[in-house]
């Protein structure tokens, strides 16, 4: 820029119409004013979901309104419910179909901890197969602190917060794929295919 | 009616011989009759056919791991013509097996799926008795007493496309003829935990298969393992489109089985408050099926009322979805000031609105397109499934609960029972918002006579004393204790209770063994007996027309997969 812009003009032209940043910095602006969440809605926590999409909530507030059931045009997987056994594998394929940058919310105890359900059938918790940015307490959560954790979202990107949890994770399915068998009979595999986050 | 089963059991005796089964009533006055294994499928052909028994509503297991037989087969039936029930009990051994009721009633079909699934209970001659509820790789059975509760398997894999077994075709082998398509879990009509699976010729439905069991949550274990208050919260969560109900499905089962009567208040406080969760349940059975069927304006519009009845419930307990609003003998906590002319406020606002929206979807062309004559189910067809709730009604079966065996005074309410003709998923719809303005009325006439007085029982053993007399009398404070260290023990016995929820009917079976948690509690929840049928309904129409039909059933995973 400097090459064909000398100092003085830079100056004239910023007080008139320019405005200096950075690439990353308006990126991330974008990015954390238009988030695309996939709702993932497996349980009562979904229902609540629907509140926070609500007239009355009402996500698109916070630039959060287009919701997307493709895995391809979302960037925000808000995980609202129960995770089971059964459906783990599946929330990890849609993970894995998602497009950088890519974020994940866990609404509610069932989605962070497996909540009230110490269960047989139940996932203790999705982050142990997906890597979890936000957590949002509550069972369900009240739709303003999922608002709450939508802007604690919107803050990160803003600050480009590091999220080593998301840099090293690798799908609990593939990195086992010879050991499956193993899988089945032991309780306590998953805490060591993931990022170690014990009950 | 003690009289009907003295007939009953005269005539069969005629039939099968004088000792063939052993006749009983329970203290609660369930009527039972025990039998052998090998007698029970012409017994329940029998009691179907001649007896006038035409619904089977629920077939569970029971472990008893001491017993020389280890389980217990129960079937719940119903006769609708003079509402009334009678449980058929059997014993199996471990790896023995029991013939299949499949071939009396076509509902025994998941229930018996579910009973291998749960407790490896054989149903010989079952068309397709596979697991149901838990994944393709557990190993084991869950609700056997020697399972634990939070021995977790993992899955790793999900199951291919796969149809039932029938006489011409096996269900694992694809035709190459057709087109084989997935839907769901994780896809908008499929609200998330459902799964299709079709076989299409061109956009026929050549073959279709749902696959649940994504949200199970072992509810059954759960209350296994939990006091009798504290499997309240769980109840919450069956159906959590309409929580209240389940509350108090599995209040009154608790109540009937101590032979507790509750005060007026407190009855009257539910049936407002199962009324007001019907009306928010079929916002949500009409909303997303407008949505299904591309009208998103509906369910913004209907979710404006959702959002004022989550306000009356945080203003009665504090929560606005699980709320957890009763307790066994009453309510948690007495309404607050004015609280019922809230109510009635409401009750206009929503009167408007259900007109509006019955303009807006039942008057529209596309709507009336999209759903008239489509995918119908007469009135034999519902019976036989075990339909229940607005689902059979619109099939033209003229049966509610809270009709046929009225409770909490609900025989002196003025309401009527809308009955649809066709059975197609019009009339579902047309049933619904019929209900939404009954339910109005209901809740109009019980808002305006709530009787005074106390809003649960203040018996020392099945309620905590007020916080007042626990921290300002030493009796109040040694019952308190009593009842913590304890816990609420209702007699050993069993019981069958069944409410007319919001999808059909929900009924609760209970087995105590007098300790303070259920010694089982098996729920009989109305969508998972009409989904069922969905392959069969489904055949022969359009792709989207099953995309309709899945919605028109308003499957709730919570109580589907439990
Ligand atoms: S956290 Fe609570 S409300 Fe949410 S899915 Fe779990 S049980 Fe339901």
């Amino acid at each position: 820029m400097s090459d064909t812009v000398s100092d003085k003009s830079l100056e004239d032209m910023s007080k008139s119409f320019a405005l200096t940043t950075r690439l990353d910095a308006i990126a991330a602006w974008g990015q954390r004013n238009a988030l695309w969440p996939l709702p993932y809605g497996t349980a009562c926590c979904g229902i609540e979901l629907m509140s926070v999409m609500g007239p009355k909530y009402d996500l698109a507030r916070f630039g959060a309104e287009v919701v997307r059931f493709s895995p391809r045009q979302a960037d925000l997987l808000v995980i609202a419910g129960t995770i089971t056994e059964k459906m783990a594998p599946i929330l990890v394929r849609i993970y894995q179909q998602m497009l950088e940058p890519k974020y994940v919310l866990s609404m509610g105890a069932c989605a962070s901890s497996g909540g009230f359900y110490r269960a047989y059938h139940v996932l203790q918790g999705c982050d142990k197969v997906v890597p979890v940015d936000v957590y949002v307490p509550g069972c369900p959560p009240t739709p303003e602190a999922v608002l709450d954790g939508v802007m604690a979202l919107q803050k990160m990107i803003k600050d480009r917060t590091p999220r080593p949890w998301k840099e090293g994770w690798v799908s609990p399915y593939e990195i086992n794929a010879n050991t499956i068998p193993d899988t089945l009979t032991s309780s306590r595999v998953v805490d060591s295919m993931t990022r170690g986050s014990g009950v | 009616m003690s009289e009907q089963i003295a007939i009953l059991k005269s005539d069969i005796s005629v039939k099968f011989g004088d000792n063939a089964f052993k006749f009983s009533t329970t203290p609660v006055g369930d009527h039972v009759v025990e039998a052998s294994k090998e007698t029970v499928p012409a017994l329940l052909r029998y009691l179907k056919e001649y007896a006038g028994y035409n619904f089977l509503m629920d077939v569970c297991g029971v472990d008893y791991p001491n017993r020389e037989k280890r389980f217990d087969v129960v079937y719940h039936l119903f006769g609708s013509i003079d509402s009334r029930r009678l449980r058929v009990k059997t014993q199996v051994a471990d790896g023995e097996s029991i013939a299949t009721a499949t071939t009396v009633w076509k509902a025994a079909d998941w229930f018996e799926r579910e009973a291998f699934d749960l407790f490896g209970i054989k149903f010989s001659g079952h068309p397709n008795l596979r697991k149901i509820l838990t994944h393709h790789q557990f190993v084991g059975h869950p609700l056997r007493k020697d399972y634990e509760a939070d021995k977790q398997q993992h899955c790793s894999s999900v199951l291919p496309i796969h149809f039932d077994n029938t006489p011409e075709q096996r269900g694992d082998q694809l035709d190459s003829r057709y087109v084989p398509l997935n839907i769901g879990p994780s896809h908008p009509a499929m609200h998330g935990t459902l799964r299709v699976m079709v076989e299409l010729d061109g956009e026929t439905i050549v073959r279709a298969m749902p696959e649940i069991g994504y949200l199970h949550r072992c509810f059954e274990k759960m209350a296994e393992t939990h006091p009798y208050n504290q499997v309240i919260p769980y109840t919450d969560r069956l159906n959590y489109c309409s929580a209240p109900m389940n509350n108090i499905g599995y209040c009154m089962a608790v109540e009937k089985l101590m032979g507790l009567e509750i005060p007026a208040r407190a009855e009257t406080m539910r049936v407002i408050l199962c009324e007001l969760s019907r009306i928010i349940d079929h916002i949500i059975a009409v909303g997303t099926g407008g949505v299904d069927l591309g009208a998103l304006t509906a369910f913004f519009h209907l979710f404006t009322f959702r959002e004022k009845v989550y306000t009356l419930f945080e203003k009665l307990c504090g929560a606005r979805l699980t709320v957890a609003m009763t307790r066994v003998g009453g309510m948690a906590y007495d309404a607050p000031e004015g609280w019922f002319n809230d109510v009635l406020r409401f009750c206009d606002e929503m009167s408007d609105g259900v007109e509006e929206i019955s303009k807006m979807l039942l008057g529209n062309k596309i709507f009336i397109k999209r759903t008239q004559n489509v995918c119908p189910v007469s009135a034999q067809d519902a019976i036989e499934w075990g339909y229940t709730g607005p689902l059979l009604r619109a099939s033209g079966v003229n049966l509610d609960l809270r009709r046929a065996q009225p409770y909490y005074g609900y025989e002196k309410y003025d309401f009527d029972i809308p009955v649809g003709t066709a059975g197609d998923i019009y009339d579902r719809y047309l049933v619904r918002i019929e209900e939404m303005r009954q339910s109005i009325r209901i809740v109009r006439q019980a808002c305006k006579n709530v009787p005074g007085g106390d809003y649960t029982v203040r018996d020392k053993g099945v309620v905590l004393p007020e916080k007042k007399d626990v921290y300002g009398n030493i009796e109040g404070l040694m019952n308190h204790f009593m009842l913590v260290i304890k816990g609420l023990r209702p007699p050993v016995g069993e019981i069958y209770s069944a409410t007319e929820a919001a999808n059909g009917e929900l009924g609760f079976y209970l087995v105590s063994d007098g300790s303070a948690s259920p010694y089982r509690l098996k729920v009989r929840p109305p969508c998972f007996a009409i989904y069922q049928s969905f392959p069969d309904v489904v055949k022969g129409s359009m792709l989207a027309d099953a995309i309709a039909t899945v919605a028109s059933m308003n499957l709730i995973a919570g109580e589907l997969d439990r």
